[in-house]
């Protein structure tokens, strides 16, 4: 009987990857591919910020006045140092965008992670101990479904700034977007989760590992969240998007992040200013840069979605 | 039936889009707000100019600023302490109260009240006497020849009106909660207010019952704040409102291209300047305990140095404004000329802090309104990054004039330890400066400093104001004037850093007289 049956070997991960579906719909879909590298190209210019920017625009001492305003390098009265130009305070864009960017990032994937932590806990926690409990977390979520996120978020902003008085806003501003942001989008997680886990509690399963003596938070987390966090990848990809504008909007409207740690929103609120003296470019190439990688993200999320739904394979 | 209403409907149409032929509704943007409607709140000429179409002084000014009768028909100094006012008869408040000398009473208390950002209009020993019910007299304990041209943005109300709605005691600009008298007005002016939403909009509308004669044809006016410079503009340049103040520096060319649209501009008699805490024992926000760095007239000295005036002037101001090296403007002083700005000098400061015992600097945090003075929050930045390379890591905190004010007014506790701030002399004249902004503020019991948010002092320069409020001969006023303003200078009491320049941007068919305090009054606007 030892020989019988030979051990399947196992497959390398690397080949596993190559032969899914999700490579092949990844390989067979040019959008994806041209998004993918965008968003690693734009990625990779906000984690290496710090080594790649020729300035460092957070160091006011790096920033001279007499070169704001200077048009890009290939427009009449460019300068070569200055790629994409200079702001009102002469800074140069290409790194404020890297650094925006990185800035974007942060807190776009911060808010995100923090609104998954919450959605997903207040799910899993409705939906497998429904009752009340479920009542109660669930007209929460609606009522809050009522408000758009951007006014929660501005909300949130609002009232931990009153609250935290006298501290300097730009050692808190971080923390409270991130925050803003985590409480402005936690919804569609809980009702995602609450409605896979209805469904999965039931199963054999689970009641199996409740038939063994498992605690509740044991098997709400080892048993149930395995089966039931797929979707949440997608809304993860598409709300990085989503937060990102978010983080944008806000600084836009002048909430969000101080012009002297501009992110993508503040570089576009400043060039706002400019748009009718002709100095299209502070408010075009951070406004581009944005657009770019919201697209682009939110094209991975599409495919990530046709990737994981049965019914399209 | 459906087609009845209609015509109806029609009719009525026709009917509202015929009778404004004679209805002049005036749209006026300013980028900063109207919050409070009491005017003993704030001391800041965008609101004064506000209420200043509500409320009357006892005088006033016209368009050349020169002093005119308001409230007060005429007035006399029988003595030096002695000034008689005599009222204006026959006047009566929007609501409908009559004009008397218990108003002028009440304001005077009121105005001195605790929370009055107005207490240095009136000295806070002088008596007030009523003669009769339209004769007022006003006594001083020492002579001051310049007082009813401090009064003229020391608005009366009503004494019936402002006990009847609980609202005797002035709103402070750090209240929380408004007051009657903060949401509703009651003046004497050629407008009343018919609708005040704070922050959002304030609609004025003529006052039929006005003592003067109108100079304006104007039916309605709707005020409202827009703090975005580009949205601002595309509201004038697309006719949504017919005047904005101010045009953003970096726009007027384009709205003088504009083809409807100009740009009114002319030189402020307003001093933009920074100033330093150097009353606390230790600042409120910087990493220097137990010692207060601004009290070192060498940290003075090499903050003054390090900014270079020239660079915000061609960078920031585009060219529009005048470096200064006084608190007051050269057209409002006749010496000025004899004071040049110390020199841009980076290296020299450097030496000057470690002097100080700051090699390294030290961090401060900076107080900047965004939304008051022209470029305010660039010019604040500005200043951070020239601080930032003599070693000074400065936090700035640029917010909106309301939530600035309420922080570093008296009202807000002086909290503040480095802030930009301007000024326009009430008065148009030196003493007001002094007083106000230069003198000391260590005696609770006097008005003087009001303004002085850092608290400088220097006892020979409040000797000096005092004499300079006496005199009446004019040179030997002016060299008082000079030697005061020389102390400030040689302490580096304050940096100051320029008159900046008037830009109101109007629809063509609009008329209106500039003042050169930048104050935008309806009731010399005419519109065609």
């Amino acid at each position: 009987m030892t020989d019988a049956a030979p051990a399947a070997k196992p497959v390398p991960l690397l080949v596993r990857i190559r032969e899914s579906d999700m490579w092949h719909g990844f390989r067979s879909s040019p959008t994806t591919i041209v998004a993918a590298l965008v968003t690693l190209v734009l990625t990779l210019g906000a984690v290496l910020a710090p080594w790649i920017a020729p300035t460092n625009p957070f160091d006011p001492a790096q920033v001279f006045l007499m070169n704001a305003n200077i048009p890009p390098a290939w427009v009449q009265g460019g300068d070569p140092a200055f790629i994409f130009g200079t702001d009102d305070q002469g800074r140069d864009l290409y790194s404020a965008i890297l650094y925006g960017m990185r800035v974007s990032l942060m807190i776009g994937v911060g808010g995100v992670l923090l609104a998954a932590a919450i959605g997903i806990t207040l799910g899993l926690v409705a939906g497998y101990v429904g009752g009340r409990t479920d009542a109660i977390i669930m007209r929460i979520a609606d009522v809050q479904l009522t408000f758009p996120a951007i006014l929660i978020a501005l909300l949130v902003d609002g009232v931990v700034h009153a609250l935290l008085k006298g501290v300097p806003r730009e050692q808190t501003v971080f923390g409270v977007l991130i925050l803003s942001i985590g409480l402005a989008f936690w919804v569609q997680y809980a009702r995602t989760i609450r409605g896979s886990t209805l469904v999965e509690k039931n199963k054999d399963y689970v009641q199996a590992a409740r038939l063994v003596g498992l605690s509740t938070p044991v098997i709400m987390v080892r048993h149930i969240l395995p089966n039931v966090i797929g979707p949440v990848l997608v809304i993860l990809t598409i709300n990085i998007g989503l937060a990102i504008i978010t983080e944008a909007t806000l600084s836009f409207l002048g909430v969000g992040l101080p012009p002297t740690q501009p992110s993508l929103g503040t570089l576009i609120s400043i060039g706002n200013k400019y748009l009718f003296s002709g100095d299209w470019w502070i408010v075009a190439f951070p406004g581009f840069t944005l657009a770019a990688f919201v697209l682009a993200v939110n094209l991975l999320g599409d495919w990530l979605r046709d990737a994981l739904n049965p019914r399209l394979r | 039936m459906k087609i009845r209403s209609m015509l109806l409907a029609a009719a009525a149409a026709a009917v509202l889009a015929t009778t404004p032929l004679s209805a002049k509704t005036l749209r006026y943007a300013n980028q900063g707000d109207l919050k409070s409607l009491d005017p003993y709140t704030l001391n800041e000429t965008t609101t004064n100019a506000h209420l200043g179409n509500v409320y009357e002084g006892l005088t006033r000014r016209g368009k050349d600023l020169a002093i005119m009768p308001g409230l007060a028909e005429r007035w006399e100094t029988p003595e030096p302490t002695r000034w008689r006012f005599h009222l204006r008869k026959g006047v009566k408040f929007a609501g409908g109260e009559d004009f008397t000398a218990d108003d002028v009473i009440f304001s005077a208390d009121r105005v001195r009240a605790q929370g009055s950002n107005f207490q240095t209009r009136v000295p806070k020993d002088a008596k007030f006497v009523k003669v009769d019910d339209h004769t007022v007299d006003v006594i001083l304990s020492s002579p001051n020849p310049i007082l009813h041209s401090q009064w003229d943005t020391w608005y009366i109300m009503s004494k019936k009106w402002a006990e009847a709605n609980n609202a005797a005691a002035p709103t402070p600009a750090s209240a929380t909660t408004p007051s009657h008298a903060s949401l509703n007005a009651n003046g004497t002016g050629p407008f009343r207010i018919e609708s005040h939403q704070p922050g959002v909009k304030t609609v004025f509308k003529p006052n039929a019952g006005w003592w003067g004669k109108p100079e304006h044809n104007l039916t309605e006016v709707i005020f409202t704040p827009i703090a975005s410079d580009a949205t601002r503009v595309a509201a004038l340049l697309s006719g949504e409102v017919d005047i904005i103040e101010p045009v953003p520096i970096q726009d007027i060319q384009r709205v003088n291209s504009g083809g409807n649209v100009q740009v009114l501009t002319g030189p402020e008699l307003r001093t933009i300047f920074l100033g330093f805490d150097q009353v606390r024992d230790e600042l409120l926000e910087s990493n220097v305990k137990g010692k207060n760095p601004f009290k070192d007239q060498r940290v003075r000295e090499a903050f003054y140095k390090a900014i270079d005036i020239e660079t915000i002037k061609t960078r920031v101001m585009r060219g529009l404004s005048t470096p200064s090296a006084l608190m007051i403007a050269p057209e409002l002083f006749a010496f000025s000329k004899d004071f040049t700005r110390p020199k841009f000098d980076p290296d020299g400061a450097k030496k000057l802090l470690a002097d100080a015992g700051y090699p390294n600097g030290f961090e401060v945090g900076m107080d900047c309104p965004n939304d008051r003075y022209v470029n305010d929050g660039p010019i604040c930045q500005a200043v951070v990054g020239m601080l930032a390379r003599v070693g000074i890591k400065v936090n700035l905190n640029a917010q909106p004039k309301a939530q600035y004010f309420a922080k570093v007014l008296k009202a807000g506790g002086y909290k503040t330890s480095f802030y930009l701030l301007g000024w326009t002399p009430g008065t148009f004249d030196s003493h007001n400066v002094l007083n106000d902004i230069l003198g000391c503020r260590d005696n609770p019991n006097s008005s003087r400093g009001e303004s002085n948010l850092g608290g400088y002092c220097n006892k020979k320069l409040d000797e000096l104001t005092d004499k300079v409020l006496g005199e009446t001969d004019t040179a030997k006023r002016n060299a008082m004037i000079k030697e005061a303003f020389q102390i400030a200078y040689d302490e580096y009491g304050y940096i100051p850093l320029h008159q900046q320049a008037l830009a109101w941007g109007t629809s063509k068919s609009i008329k209106v007289a500039q003042r050169a305090d930048n104050s935008i009054l309806l009731h010399w606007i005419t519109k065609d």
